[in-house]
């Protein structure tokens, strides 16, 4: 069975699986655990808490500062300045151009791996995922170097272009293009979610009807797949339009603003009327990024084809000697996403000044030596991101335990309300929330005369909020997986609720508590948006330091810089992996 | 030991008919009770209203002088010394065989010496000694819902719940779990409360059978009781598998039917249209009448054999009386559809 939302909640790994999961259980089992009896007293009121001040506090916060400008009139002015009107235009074309690129590429991933029986699957799909997974100012970069005049990959090649000649990715086509390949992993999850829950015999019937494969393909898989891809087009859009990394570093130089960048420029040049201006400009990207929802609610409605009978579409078309066609295609825009890039990353890392070219007589590890022995900028930076993202990966179970607890055992308006709760910092782009989280501490908390902005903690906190769900949809899917008389054997052996919570439920959602941390972690420690916004002196991130290397013109800092993030990145994601069978299933976004 | 008395027990989940609907009886100390329904009947909803797992709408359950649960205050389960045995056995998979079936007797803070010979009688009883130290994944079907038993064992609950514990199981282990369940009762002493919906399980292990129909209690006495003097149809449709006719029987007649008012009875209905003159005042009753009571005699009356399958032990036959109504019965030869014979029904209870 497969429900429109739950459609679209897989379609997006990080959302969470309840809607459409809670329904294959037993109706006794939906019932269990009404009785106010289950959980102690405090459990409620705590998991309310955490989620009203990580999910609606900062929305409260952004709505009442961008009403009282507008009412003030101090920045009512943002809405009818040029510069916005440039910005939302470059925003829309950047987000559309960029959809459009991520659902072609995406798409083709996804119909080879899920419907054809090409080769290495897995290793194809860990591949494809790992653009994702790279941060975006990273993925700019490691483009950068690969085209223009001064790239070393070029140069080396004796490819590049005469010195002078512009860097093609200064442009709104480049900014497209990179928001393309970066968000081509999430088409691909949306729709290979969608293709691998579309009916087997569906297929083979259609065959024994005596279409060909190409009819299979146009009469039934195509229409049944559409859901998918029009929920992976959606969430394209809407990261297209939050994304800060890409245009920071691609539009900046060349004077192309986009929507999160002018909020960028905007509180670097603090004047009177800023917190108004910048919630005006935020509350514009959420309006765009909800139209793009609702737009996709309405592509979505009356095509909820609940899928019947037996699923799972593995391999239904066999491609006989276009196979290894195929394969070469998907393998060489691996190549060009991927490789090339990464090539280039690593060649601007080794070339001891900008615009020399890479051969054994030049390569150096002097860059490496810089960022990870000299420049304190960066180990601060180093230390940062590490504290942060290790703070919120293990802060994060305290609140995501508790939380999928109450809301897999307690059915009902509750689990409703804290659902759609944790939904809001998740739909949001992060730079909307990092601006809200600037308008709810930028005075002083209230009793303890402290403020937070300007220190690391408003990072965490803003963490805390943009990296629930994240963690949050491991441990769910956990608790939805675990059959509820395990922990009703525990009460009936007498165990009271802290200790059947260690004896028992711990114990089994260990694993995907495991996995929630690598994945925070993973996230958190590249993480730009919020950071870029949030960051001060001393409290810069890696994401940052990258970002002000390039921007101070230390291009081969940044690249060293970026390729141990790669590093990291990938070794966390080999992790994960070795953690595979241990875990739910749906917790790794490459795997089946 | 106690007796453990439901009062007027209710349970609304909210919209419709309430779950369980004003459900009364006292369970012996120390008896077996079968909870027998069809599903969605609300027999899973009582016991685990017993457990503690959800709390009444409105009426009580008490243990003895012990109030466990009432519409305002619920005993928590983990504080009413019951033990449980779940559909799907709820053996905890991070844990080996032993400490499956110790973790009862952990938490109430016995460890060493006495726990492992208390944990190594209760693996001993169900005949599991060898597989201690496994994994629950690595047993099979049968030996895990042993596992189960014997964490209910080893602690001496006042109550033992078993919801559907053989449904998962096949037909060969169900007769030898069914066996253990009964040695288990008779040396525990504890008090047993058996979800099922089958009615050979419940007359098989129960000193008592409740039957629960669409949350209400429809009747509840020993097997022998129920399977021979049923109350109202859906007991006597649910238990055995008897034929519910519908025949004219005088005011005042016993409950039990001998084969001379029965012909009275069948004899009105045969005359065709309304030439039962002399019976148009008597009304129409329910009445039971089980296939082993149908047997063919040349005494009795004509009936046309609608479909004869055969069981391996004998002849289901299906026949029709002369208006239509449906008759269970078993032969000893086979018959033909079509063919018509004469049967007696030797007894036949009023419901």
């Amino acid at each position: 069975m497969l429900e429109r939302k739950n459609l679209r909640s897989r379609s997006r790994w990080l959302r969470f699986p309840f809607q459409g999961r809670a329904t294959r259980m037993p109706q006794v089992r939906a019932r269990a655990g009404v009785s106010p009896a289950d959980e102690p007293r405090w459990l409620a009121p705590f998991v309310i808490a955490c989620l009203f001040l990580l999910c609606l506090l900062p929305l409260i916060s952004l709505a009442k500062a961008g009403f009282a400008g507008l009412v003030s009139g101090r920045s009512i002015g943002v809405l009818t300045e040029p510069a916005t009107f440039a910005a939302i235009r470059n925003t829309l074309i950047t987000a559309t151009g960029g959809m459009v690129v991520s659902v072609v590429i995406g798409a083709l991933f996804a119909f080879s791996v899920a419907l054809t029986d090409v080769r290495g699957k897995l290793a194809l799909s860990f591949a494809f995922m790992l653009p994702m997974m790279i941060p975006p100012q990273v993925t700019a970069l490691a483009w950068v170097e690969m085209t223009g005049p001064a790239s070393p990959l070029l140069k080396t090649l004796g490819l590049a272009p005469p010195l002078g000649s512009p860097q093609p990715l200064y442009s709104l086509s480049g900014i497209s293009l990179l928001l393309g390949v970066q968000h081509a992993p999430l088409v691909f999850l949306a729709l290979k979610a969608g293709l691998s829950a579309s009916p087997r015999d569906g297929v083979e019937a259609a065959r024994l009807a005596g279409a060909t494969p190409f009819r299979v393909f146009r009469d039934i898989v195509a229409p049944l797949s559409l859901p998918g891809l029009i929920a992976g087009a959606a969430i394209a859009f809407v990261s297209g339009v939050g994304n800060f990394g890409i245009p920071a570093i691609l539009g900046i130089p060349a004077g192309i603003e986009v929507l999160p960048t002018l909020i960028y420029t905007r509180l670097a040049s603090f004047g009177a009327g800023t917190f108004g201006e910048i919630a005006v400009l935020s509350s514009l990207i959420a309006v765009i990024a909800a139209a793009g929802l609702i737009l996709q609610q309405r592509a979505l409605s009356g095509r909820d084809y609940r899928i019947i009978g037996l699923s799972g579409a593995n391999a239904a078309f066999s491609l006989g000697r276009f196979r290894s066609i195929v394969e070469l295609a998907l393998v060489a825009i691996l190549f060009f996403v991927l490789v090339a890039p990464l090539a280039a990353l690593v060649a601007s890392s080794l070339v001891p000044a900008y615009g020399v070219p890479l051969n054994l007589q030049t390569v150096s590890l002097r860059a490496y030596e810089e960022i990870l022995f000299r420049q304190s900028m960066t180990l601060k930076a180093f230390a940062n991101s590490m504290f942060l993202a290790t703070a919120s990966a293990f802060g994060l179970l305290a609140v995501s335990v508790p939380a999928a607890y109450l809301m897999t055992r307690r059915k009902g308006w509750l689990a409703d309300a804290l659902g759609i709760l944790i939904e809001i910092p998740y739909a949001l782009p992060g730079i909307v929330l990092a601006v809200a989280f600037i308008l709810t501490f930028a005075a002083p908390l209230p009793l303890l005369d402290v403020s937070l902005y300007g220190t690391i903690w408003i990072i965490l906190v803003a963490y805390f909020s943009s990296f629930l769900a994240v963690s949050l949809k491991p441990v769910m899917s956990a608790f939805l997986q675990m059959d509820p008389s395990l922990e009703e054997a525990a009460r009936l052996s007498g165990a009271g609720f802290l200790r059947r919570m260690g004896d028992v439920i711990l114990p089994l959602v260990a694993p995907a508590a495991g996995a929630a941390i690598i994945l925070v972690f993973l996230i958190a420690a590249n993480e730009l948006t919020v950071s870029a916004l949030l960051w001060s002196a001393g409290t810069q991130t890696l994401g940052v330091a990258i970002f002000n290397l390039d921007d101070s013109g230390s291009s081969d800092l940044a690249a060293a810089l970026s390729v141990l993030v790669v590093v990291m990145v990938v070794l966390l994601m080999a992790a994960l992996e070795a953690l595979a069978k241990y875990l739910p299933e749906g917790v790794l976004p490459w795997r089946n | 030991m106690a007796q453990l008395i439901l009062n007027h027990l209710t349970k609304h989940f909210g919209g419709g008919r309430p779950a369980v609907s004003d459900v009364s009886l006292t369970v012996r100390e120390g008896g077996f009770l079968a909870l027998l329904g069809p599903s969605g009947c609300g027999k899973t909803t009582v016991l685990r209203m017993i457990a503690g797992f959800e709390r009444p709408s409105d009426g009580s359950i008490d243990f003895g002088e012990r109030r466990l649960s009432d519409a305002s205050r619920s005993l928590p389960p983990e504080r009413r010394n019951m033990a449980m045995v779940f559909q799907s056995y709820a053996l905890w998979p991070h844990m080996t065989v032993a400490e499956n079936v110790g973790y009862p007797l952990k938490v109430r803070g016995i460890s060493g010496e006495t726990w492992r010979k208390r944990v190594r009688e209760a693996l001993a009883l169900v005949k599991l000694t060898d597989y201690a130290e496994r994994r629950p994944a690595a047993l099979s079907g049968g030996q895990r819902q042993r596992v189960a038993l014997a964490r209910c064992l080893v602690t001496s609950p006042d109550v033992v719940l078993l919801d559907e514990p053989l449904a998962n199981l096949d037909q060969h282990l169900r007769k030898s779990m069914e066996e253990t369940f009964r040695i288990f009762h008779e040396r525990s002493g504890a008090t047993m409360i058996y979800v099922t919906h089958d009615q050979a399980e419940a007359m098989a292990l129960a000193t008592d059978v409740a039957v629960m129909h669409e949350g209400r209690l429809m009747q509840m006495a020993p097997p022998a009781e129920i399977y021979a003097r049923p109350e109202g149809a859906v007991v006597g449709r649910l238990i055995g598998r008897g034929s519910v006719l519908k025949l004219a029987v005088p005011e005042g007649a016993p409950r039990a039917l001998e084969w001379s008012m029965l012909r009275a009875a069948l004899g009105g209905i045969g005359e065709a249209g309304g030439g039962n003159g002399a019976l148009r005042d008597v009304p129409v009753r329910d009445v039971l009448v089980r296939p082993e009571h149908v047997r063919r005699d040349g005494e009795g009356m004509a009936f046309r054999v609608i479909s004869c399958v055969f069981e391996g032990e004998r002849f289901a036959l299906t026949l029709a009386l002369p208006d239509g109504q449906v008759l269970k019965a078993y032969g000893d030869v086979a018959m033909k559809p079509g063919e018509t014979a004469r049967f007696v029904l030797s007894r036949g209870w009023r419901l």
